[in-house]
């Protein structure tokens, strides 16, 4: 029975395709789809009915499905397009099969939906993890390039280091900043480590915490941490919360923590355009007597 | 008339939603820079207890007005196991978790309204309001 009711929609898959290409059709109008080119929605949706009755017909084939729905994600369309018309062939196909039977027991209309539900539930469920794959792979990649980028050090001179901070500290973050921070002090040699936290936007108990946390271990392996970019919104924050930052010094931009850095590696910045405005005035007055 | 914004609290990164909703509705009544750090914060504050101590929960901020002056309420409300002596966690420097012990006290310094209601085995449920000035 089975076999036969394949073969009939098999035989008859003008008048099915027919009917779900207008179906289709019409969910466009009003839904995600909109922007598409008529040209581009109706190719894909020929593809698309293609390769159900393959998957139809071979009882699965996986690798068309595949290739089918890497070009779908390709093209960005939502998983719904594939959900929908899914719905609409299955809703078609019954449509039809009972349209074409003599007389409709039950015995038919249950053969007729279990039938047409074993056609489709593969390629649904196919379908759906190959999406559901591909959000997971771009999930994975953007963590880890968000790892890249979550606790930088940057040795700006000798025995001077800079760590930028920018957006939200969780605790697995605030592990890699403790890690990358002492590694780095080692390895840069580094007398002082300015910590900046400009692009921090909520310094609470947790992220002070680890902040203060981190600052005593780099005072244990006898460097300086020095904290920085300090906003005045945070500053009362830090106050109000009763948060003690006292342990370390802390100002208010990376530029003040900077010359605060020299000044404990005992150096400064020294002016070479006024030196020489310098000579030139004595040069000057030297030609003036 | 009176919006009501809920976040739920599962995981780490829902503290990063619950204090973004309440910086953003913060800004809306017209709360300074300041005030939306400490709000921000005190969000923080709360939503990390649940995440720590309850693992669920939800926090919700809506808008009051009396005739007088407007603000927010945050309503933090988890089922986890509760506080058995709330006294001390409203101490400074008392924690269980190895933390600063500044979080509950630290929030009820940020805000201007604080009340919180425990029961052991049940839950707790926190309710903080702060009004423009």
């Amino acid at each position: 029975m089975d076999e036969n009711l394949k073969e009939l929609i098999i035989n008859n898959s003008d008048s099915i395709v027919d009917n779900w290409m207008d179906e289709v059709g019409r969910i466009k109008a009003g839904n995600y789809t909109a922007s598409i080119s008529d040209e581009l929605y109706e190719n894909t949706n020929r593809e698309f009915v293609n390769v159900i009755f393959t998957s139809i017909q071979n009882e699965g084939s996986s690798k068309v499905v595949e290739e089918f729905s890497e070009k779908i994600i390709n093209l960005g369309w939502p998983l719904s397009y594939i959900t929908d018309g899914l719905q609409i062939f299955r809703r078609v196909t019954i449509d039809f099969l009972l349209a074409q039977a003599d007389q409709v027991d039950s015995n038919h209309f249950s053969n007729v939906l279990t039938s047409v539900d074993e056609w489709i539930e593969p390629l649904i469920r196919q379908l759906v993890n190959e999406y559901s794959g591909s959000w997971e792979n771009i999930l994975s990649l953007q963590r880890v390039a968000l790892q890249e980028l979550s606790a930088p050090l940057i040795p700006v001179m000798e025995r001077i280091t800079v760590m930028p901070l920018i957006g939200t500290i969780d605790t697995d973050r605030a592990k890699l900043i403790m890690e990358n921070l002492l590694e780095g002090t080692i390895k840069h040699n580094s007398e002082v480590v300015l910590i900046d936290i400009t692009g921090v936007p909520v310094v609470d108990t947790m992220v002070a915490h680890h902040i203060i946390q981190a600052a005593e271990a780099v005072r244990l392996i006898g460097s300086t941490c020095i904290l920085v970019g300090i906003r005045p919104e945070i500053a009362q924050t830090i106050v109000n919360i009763g948060i003690d930052l006292s342990k370390f010094p802390t100002r208010s931009t990376l530029e003040k923590g900077f010359t605060k850095a020299l000044e404990i590696t005992e150096r400064e910045v020294v002016d070479l355009h006024v030196k020489n405005q310098g000579i030139e005035d004595i040069m000057h007055s030297l030609k003036g007597e | 008339m009176n919006p009501r914004s809920c976040v739920n609290i599962h995981k780490e990164w829902d503290i990063v939603g619950a204090r973004q909703l309440g910086r953003e509705m913060a800004k809306e009544i017209g709360f300074g820079t300041v005030d939306q750090a400490r709000i921000a914060t005190a969000v923080s504050e709360l939503a990390r207890n649940i995440y720590l101590y309850a693992e669920n929960g939800q926090i919700c901020f809506e808008y009051i007005y009396t005739n007088s002056q407007k603000g927010i309420l945050m309503t933090a409300v988890d089922t986890g196991p509760g506080i058995k002596d709330i006294s001390s966690v409203m101490q400074d420097g008392y924690t269980t978790s190895g933390g600063l012990g500044a979080g509950l006290p630290g929030v009820k310094r940020l805000m201007d309204d604080f009340d919180i209601e425990s029961t052991v085995g049940e839950g707790t449920k926190i309710k903080a309001i702060k009004w423009i000035r």
